[in-house]
């Protein structure tokens, strides 16, 4: 009367050979792993078991629109003087760039002049000649959304670069990227190399006021007030440098660590058109001093006594040669488009890690010998069965895991040891229907065909509500807390296969092997 | 196999209904002892949701001085600094430090501090920071996990029985975790992202006890379409019994591995899971079942039309 069909013995089967291939890789060790195919790995241990350091950073954006906005109003300045217009006013008012062409006859050529800086600026004229330009919102999202991907390259190359194992670095959310990083200790030395925004800019240095006059507010426009980055002696505390960049160091293309004169420094080499541009600034203003400029900073601001026509040059200052190994890496991997911050930093020591994974695993062998000896004390040799569905169960989620390349927490092993307590639920949920079916009456054909069939119902509703919380839980959860999400679905799914399908098919085998008249349960 | 009928009882007859008014009083007094403790002590949030700084640090050699620690890290001016020795070897040391005004570098300067000040002769097992920006989304999002759960299991309970075991389900599962908050209140237990896990996991396991009995009256409402309610009501409980006792020792057992051998990590969550097992059973028998009573189940709309078939077996 139960038979069993066919076609769910070949899935069990289908199903058991492919849950056993790809739990077996979890068995080897690393070294017999690496040389398995991609798909078929091991799987991967949360930071919080291997050891490592997550880094959450936030790309300030506000700050890439500032600089756009800013850079705009310079444009304005350079391109009016070059053109011989008079104007005035120029200036900010909220994010709003505003000028006054002076001459009436000038207005409509600087109109188009105007125009023709950034066409993704929108112009509005007003009266007496003043002139408006914004930036329209879909444009500055335009421009963040560009900031936050070369944030995301920069990282990525910095990080590289310092070759830590198997490095993650994604992008989370509008404007922030996570760094994942196993195997690292302290990540101070990375959070400080992160924390720099390496922008490198050549100035002229502006001679026509002194720093003392600058400082009490005389600063030309056009100029401003930058200190310096050491504090040696002889050294200006601070220098008046033109905004105009003449070379940026976006146009680098290679820098490195050596020295000169006995100490470290870093040299430089610009790409075809940066060799140009330094070599024109540098023949033009022979004579005049240029800052070297790292975020913010004058680093130093040597007297051009020739132009430097060859491209490449060095920059020298008070530098200890990590000081100087750093920044030529830092110039290598080209600067951030925007300062990063570190929102959220977890580090886990990989000593801890090991004593996580070690009580992980006791935690879930007790809790194994326990269900399993509760299952076999209360149902004997049907007990046996719901216990070897449920160990299949975790073979199961174990290869689920694998496959799909999810991470496994301290709160994931939680969720394996939890989910051997749930997924027997459905079989206690069946034999206690078969228990009571065969006690109104029921053959044993009979009452085993309505165990399945009743409990089903119940076990499939069971089942929904735990996955909607778990669901919820993976959505709003984060780091280690999402990989017990995971876990404990995909252990309730996989319960939904085994405590049910696979544990019918030994049931019924078990039944006709004994020759049982009727179920060994009271 | 007489070990069954010892251990899971069958045809028991126990009026689980008629102390109705006695739990609803017990459940009253719960809900209004968890909120109003919630409300005058509030929780002992970790540093996933106050922000702040954890570490982990373990001496190189000897004995870790907890009095000389304090005294360094006092000079900091840090605000609240708490030591916590932990582990057997009485090298380990827990050190939390309060969220730091300044925003999210201010964080990280404290660290590099407190790394200054204790020196060598320390290696740091875990370090966390987290800033008041992450901290501040974090309790958003478990907020929203937790509320928006409660909703989507009531609306699946609603849509596959009736709205009155939609609303059953909910209030118990709502006791069972405004408890479970009050528990954390009360003792003073680290509230952090794993409690979160800890209280969806329990409403998950709650609404499932729920569930596996409401089913049962649901049946039981079509097999007997004479039977009091009342006497319905303890008659599900009472065939329920038998699975609500194993298997509420099935996840019991595997709970107290969790919190013997789990490690410091996951014994926050093992102690919610803990509790939450007791009042999730306790609440699917005497307030999701009782609440039915007054719910006028027989003469509500056509029942032959809702109900809807069990899925059927794959």
């Amino acid at each position: 009367m139960s038979y069993f069909p066919k076609w769910k013995i070949v899935v069990v089967v289908l199903v058991g050979l492919l849950g056993f291939t790809f739990a077996a890789p979890n068995l080897l060790s690393r070294e017999h792993a690496d040389r398995l195919p991609s798909w078929l790995q091991p799987v991967s241990l949360g930071l919080d078991l291997q050891g490592g350091s997550y880094l959450l950073l936030e790309v300030d954006t506000g700050y890439v629109v500032r600089e756009q906005i800013a850079g705009l109003v310079e444009s304005i300045r350079t391109t009016l003087r070059k053109e011989k217009v008079k104007y005035s006013d120029l200036g900010l008012r909220g994010d709003t760039v505003a000028v006054r062409i002076i001459e009436a006859e000038d207005r409509e050529r600087a109109g188009s002049l105007l125009r023709k800086i950034d066409t993704s600026a929108t112009l509005e004229t007003k009266e007496d000649g003043l002139v408006q330009l914004r930036y329209s919102e879909q444009a500055l999202v335009k421009r963040k959304q560009a900031a936050v991907e070369q944030s995301l390259e920069i990282v990525r190359r910095r990080i590289d670069q310092l070759g830590t194992r198997e490095p993650s670095i994604q992008r989370q959310g509008q404007d922030r990227i996570v760094v994942q990083l196993p195997g690292v200790k302290d990540p101070d030395h990375i959070k400080s190399l992160l924390g720099k925004t390496a922008k490198l800019t050549f100035h002229l240095l502006d001679d026509s006021v002194t720093a003392e006059e600058a400082a009490r507010g005389r600063v030309p426009p056009g100029s401003m007030v930058l200190p310096g980055a050491e504090h040696e002696r002889g050294q200006p505390e601070q220098y008046v440098v033109r905004k105009r960049v003449e070379v940026g160091g976006d146009m680098l293309t290679d820098s490195s660590a050596t020295y000169s004169e006995g100490r470290p420094v870093v040299s430089f080499r610009f790409n075809s058109a940066g060799a140009k541009k330094f070599g024109d600034a540098t023949r033009d203003n022979a004579g005049h001093f240029l800052a070297i400029v790292l975020d913010e900073k004058v680093i130093s601001a040597p007297r051009i006594n020739e132009p430097i026509l060859g491209g490449s040059g060095i920059i020298s200052g008070s530098f200890t040669l990590q000081q100087v190994q750093d920044l030529s890496m830092l110039l290598r991997a080209g600067a951030l488009p925007a300062p990063l911050q570190v929102l959220e930093e977890r580090t886990v020591g990989p000593d801890l890690g090991a004593d996580s994974i070690r009580a992980g695993a006791i935690a879930c062998v007790i809790g194994l010998i326990l269900v399993v000896g509760t299952m076999l004390v209360v149902y004997g040799s049907l007990g046996m069965l719901a216990d070897i569905a449920m160990v299949f169960n975790l073979v199961l989620l174990l290869a689920a895991l694998s496959a799909l390349g999810a991470t496994l927490t301290l709160p994931g092993i939680a969720g394996v040891v939890l989910t051997m307590g749930m997924a027997v639920d459905a079989n206690v949920l069946i034999y206690e229907r078969m228990r009571e079916e065969q006690r109104n009456g029921r053959t044993l054909m009979s009452a085993l065909q309505a165990g399945y069939d009743r409990a089903f119902g119940t076990i499939f509703d069971a089942h929904v509500t735990t996955l909607v919380a778990a669901a919820l839980l993976f959505q709003f959860g984060s780091g280690p807390v999402r990989g017990f999400a995971v876990t404990l679905s995909l252990g309730l799914l996989a319960s939904l296969f085994t405590a049910v399908l696979v544990n019918r098919m030994l049931v019924v085998w078990w039944v006709r092997f004994r020759k049982m008249k009727t179920l060994p349960l009271a | 196999m007489q070990l069954i009928d010892r251990f899971l009882p069958h045809g028991t007859n126990f009026d689980f209904i008629r102390y109705r008014l006695v739990a609803f009083g017990i459940t009253a007094f719960l809900i209004l002892g968890s909120i109003g403790a919630i409300v005058v002590k509030g929780f002992n949030f970790g540093i996933d949701f106050a922000g702040g700084i954890l570490i982990e640090a373990q001496t190189t050699d000897g004995k870790a001085d907890l009095h000389q620690m304090r005294t360094s890290l006092a000079t900091l001016n840090l605000g609240e600094v708490s030591l916590q020795e932990f582990g057997t070897t009485g090298r380990d040391v827990m050190i939390r430090i309060q969220r730091q005004d300044g925003g999210e570098k201010a964080q990280m300067e404290a660290l590099g501090k407190v790394k200054d000040t204790l020196g060598a002769g320390y290696t740091y097992r875990r370090v966390e920071i987290v800033g008041p920006k992450v901290g501040d989304e974090l309790v958003r999002d478990g907020i929203l996990a937790v509320v928006l759960s409660l909703a989507a299991i009531a609306v699946y309970v609603w849509f596959r029985f009736e709205w009155q075991f939609g609303v059953g389900a909910l209030v118990s599962t709502f006791h069972d975790v405004i408890t479970t908050f009050g528990v954390f209140a009360i003792t003073g237990l680290e509230f952090n992202l794993t409690t979160v896990a800890a209280i969806l996991t329990i409403a998950g396991y709650s609404v499932n006890d729920t569930v596996v009995e409401y089913d049962r009256v649901r049946e039981n409402l079509r097999k007997y379409k004479t039977m009091s309610i009342y006497d319905l009501l303890n008659l599900s409980v009472n065939e329920t019994l038998a699975r609500t006792i194993l298997t509420v020792t099935t996840v019991f057992v595997t709970v107290l591995a969790l919190l013997f051998f789990g490690g410091e990590v996951l014994r926050g969550f093992a102690i919610a899971m803990l509790w939450g097992l007791i009042i999730g059973t306790y609440s699917s028998i005497y307030v999701a079942m009782p609440m039915l009573i007054y719910f006028n189940l027989r003469n509500g709309k056509d029942r032959e039309k809702d109900a809807d078939p069990a899925p059927q077996m794959p």
